[in-house]
């Protein structure tokens, strides 16, 4: 499924970045790479853009956007930032 | 000794360079680009006897560039394309984002560029979470916390900058690339010019940024054409894109890889809980939209409230000091270049700066405390329907105040055509200098009566014109958008930086700085038109109208010959508007309103001080009601009146789409760095007021009123 796609509160992992190149590598080089958690935390008050967490940082994307990144649900506590838990994460 | 400070967007680079340098920074730009470019010097090293200097570059997320702008980071760090090399590389990063932050700093480490890492915001995390000698073990150069906002580590941070230049620390991480990767990247390297080259990691490394940043259609400077073709090459073989996430999925391996030993033995809590509590009601669908209107609404309220009397002050001052001159000196032409030429270019653009000011200081509090992204995120849906960005919504609000601030303002949108659409569109938006004309050709010629007996109509006509700008600059958007400034649409993808309180200094000065920027510019610009305006109104000087002059004459005082009517219409100034009459009578207007819109191409407000001079009146200072009177009593030769409420809707909604702003046109001239916009924008402007104009006379005349 795609971001757009995903339930607010859900926490997602980047399976990939899909698009136009330079928007790619822009979400890639902000930390989107495939294995990634994100957590769609809301909207704006229309609708659009969408509201995420990803490693430690809050980014807005459009809904346009979103339904070129697909992720899959997961069940992750907290917020640590790669699939591989690394030190023991307090939620 | 030169030193170049890099790092993400909002990690209090400024903050940190200011405590570094102290007052001794200044703001310029890169050649060509622009970018605000801050150079200063860290005095305690210079006082320890090494001259150094230090230029803060713009914030990046990655080196990987796409346009000028963006390759100024690569530029800088390495000192290529006429850029110093610079001794040493400051990389700032935040304490709360570790692993996204170094990701800049781990390209530059495969660049082998002399490092030092400073982790910021120390103080927003709990203490002991970081690590730093542990980052510095891994990476191979030093680290330090520091505090910019307090100032916890900066001596530290001085003294390792300091040993730094002396023995420049090379750092010796870097990521495990695919061998096909690598035999790409050599490939690219082989094509480099000579002056490219240094050593095998450079080369490389350079390779990678020319492999994920040249493409077929960029806008990147100074690319070679054998290199370029070689890219293509090699993107023929393995797409551009491939390659982005090979490169940049190998560098996030390495960094999750060593994330956990960034964490000391307290584990790192990614919350920012303060933050995430403000945002549930800051950026709630219905309270924090209520919560933004009002916000917005205050500033837009205290933009004109607060500036009012200091532009009364001003206005006064200047009043008195041309008064004083005049009594001073003889009469002569050059006591009247002096009082009306000088004195009142520069209060022209003295004026101005009470709102500038308080524009710059509200911007730059937005920027600071992290709301400026939340607006942008909350007006995209609404700017996108025009085809504008979220972040065009405050260069827009600003120009209702003046285009100049917003058109700075558009310094935050990071794609040109974005910037080139809100600026294009700005100025239609009814500034502050339009209102001293709305209000004379209201209270001249609209009756101060109610509509059903409730509304009033002087009142509802101001309304009315700032709905009309607002109406017409939202459809100029959306045509231009479609047109002239085609594009692709650009995502959005912005950061929402934590909340932070905005430190008053670093705020006050950047106002300060970019104000006086302004002063420089639109100040000389204006001054210069000022000048020449009375010039064209002052001269030829006939004698025989003396004569006529020594006559008593009806309403007002004229204080010397060359303000009499007849002298005017023989001036130059007087001549061209005969010469623009034809052209704008069907419009409504005749040769002295022509003089009058000649004049207000200085600054608008002129206009009234221009009508003035073409009626006779000598200084009126804030009371127009000689000039109001004189509008409503002019006559034709054929006994008919000049002005009557139709003209006065013709001409105030020229005024409303009309370019008249040497100011404006200056700055666009400036920020787009060629003359091809600022005549487009005179231009269609200029149809546009022209035409509608046009409509409203003839159609009112039509319809006989």
């Amino acid at each position: 499924m795609t971001l757009a796609q995903s339930r607010i509160g859900d926490v997602v992992a980047i399976e990939a970045v899909e698009g136009e190149r330079s928007f790619r590598r822009r979400l890639l080089e902000l930390g989107l790479v495939p294995g990634t958690l994100v957590t769609f935390l809301g909207v704006a008050p229309l609708g659009d853009p969408l509201q995420l967490t990803v490693r430690g940082c809050q980014l807005s994307i459009r809904k346009s956007e979103a339904l070129q990144i697909r992720v899959r649900v997961t069940e992750a506590l907290g917020t640590s930032a790669s699939l591989v838990p690394s030190a023991p994460v307090s939620a | 000794m030169h030193v170049v400070v890099v790092g993400n967007p909002n990690v209090g680079k400024t903050t940190l360079f200011n405590r570094l340098t102290g007052q001794n920074a200044r703001v310029g730009n890169y050649p060509g680009i622009t970018v605000e470019r801050k150079v200063g010097t860290v005095k305690q090293l210079a006082a320890q006897g090494v001259p150094n200097e230090i230029v803060d570059v713009p914030g990046c997320y990655s080196l990987s560039s796409r346009s000028p702008e963006e390759q100024i980071a690569l530029k800088s760090v390495l000192g290529m394309d006429g850029f110093q090399v610079p001794d040493l590389v400051v990389c700032v990063v935040d304490a709360g984002q570790l692993t996204r932050n170094l990701y800049l700093a781990l390209q530059l480490a495969e660049f082998r560029v002399p490092l030092v890492i400073v982790i910021n915001m120390i103080d927003e995390v709990p203490e002991k979470t970081i690590d730093a000698s542990e980052i510095s073990e891994i990476f191979g150069v030093p680290c330090l916390p520091v505090s910019a906002r307090t100032g916890l580590g900066v001596d530290a941070l001085r003294a390792s900058i300091a040993a730094a230049l002396k023995t420049p620390p090379r750092p010796r991480l870097a990521p495990k690339y695919d061998s096909e990767l690598i035999r790409h990247v050599d490939r690219v390297a082989e094509a480099f010019p000579a002056a490219w080259r240094r050593n095998v990691e450079h080369d490389r490394a350079l390779g990678l940024w020319a492999l994920t940043s040249v493409e077929a259609d960029d806008e990147l400077e100074g690319i070679p054409s054998e290199l370029r073709e070689r890219v293509l090459e090699v993107h023929r073989e393995t797409s551009g894109t491939t390659i982005d996430e090979a490169v940049i999925t190998a560098r996030y391996a390495l960094l999750d890889d060593l994330e956990p030993r960034f964490y000391g033995k307290v584990p790192p809590k990614h919350e920012r809980l303060a933050t995430k509590r403000i945002d549930q009601v800051l950026l709630h669908p219905v309270f924090g939209f209520a919560i933004f209107i009002a916000i917005m609404l205050l500033v837009f309220q205290s933009l004109f409230a607060w500036s009012d009397p200091a532009i009364s002050l001003i206005e006064t001052a200047f009043g008195a000091l041309a008064t004083f001159v005049t009594e001073l000196l003889p009469p002569s032409w050059f006591r009247d270049l002096v009082t009306e030429g000088v004195i009142g270019g520069v209060g022209n653009v003295v004026v101005f700066l009470p709102q500038i000011l308080l524009l710059f200081l509200f911007i730059g509090v937005l920027e600071d405390s992290g709301y400026m992204a939340r607006v942008a995120y909350l007006m995209d849906r609404v700017m996108r329907v025009l085809g504008l960005h979220g972040r065009a919504f405050v260069p827009m609000l600003s120009g209702f105040a003046c285009a100049v601030p917003a058109i700075l303002a558009t310094r935050t949108m990071e794609r040109q055509r974005d910037r080139l659409l809100t600026m294009l569109v700005v100025p239609l938006m009814t500034c502050s200098a339009r209102l001293p004309v709305y209000t004379l050709i209201i209270a001249a010629l609209f009756p101060p009566t109610d509509l059903f007996g409730a509304l009033p109509v002087q009142g509802l006509l101001m309304v009315g014109m700032y709905l009309f700008s607002l109406l017409v600059s939202l459809i100029a958007a959306w045509v231009l958008g479609r047109t002239v400034v085609k594009g692709k649409s650009v995502p959005l993808i912005l950061e929402l930086p934590p909340y932070r309180l905005p430190r008053i200094s670093t705020t006050l000065r950047m106002m300060w700085q970019r104000s006086s920027l302004f002063l420089k510019e639109a100040g000389s610009v204006i001054m210069v038109c000022t000048i020449v305006l009375w010039a064209l109104l002052s001269f030829p000087k006939s004698a025989d109208v003396a004569s006529a002059a020594a006559s008593p004459s009806p309403s007002h005082q004229i204080e010397s010959a060359d303000l009499h009517p007849t002298a005017i219409e023989r001036s130059y100034g007087g001549q061209l508007g005969k010469l623009l009459e034809p052209a704008i009578e069907p419009l409504g207007f005749d040769w002295k309103i022509g003089v009058g819109i000649i004049g207000a191409f200085a600054a608008r407000e002129v206009f009234v001080s221009t009508m003035g001079l073409v009626y006779g009146i000598g200084d009126m200072g804030d009371d127009d009601a000689p000039l109001r009177d004189q509008i409503r009593s002019a006559t034709r030769p054929d006994g008919s009146p000049v002005y009557s409420p139709l003209t006065g809707l013709s001409l105030m909604v020229f005024f409303a789409l009309a370019c008249q702003c040497v100011s404006t046109l200056s700055v666009v001239r400036r920020e787009t760095r060629s003359w091809r916009w600022p005549a487009f924008l005179f231009g269609y402007m200029t149809i546009l007021a022209y035409a509608a104009s046009f409509l409203v006379y003839q159609g009112g005349t039509l319809l006989g009123f």
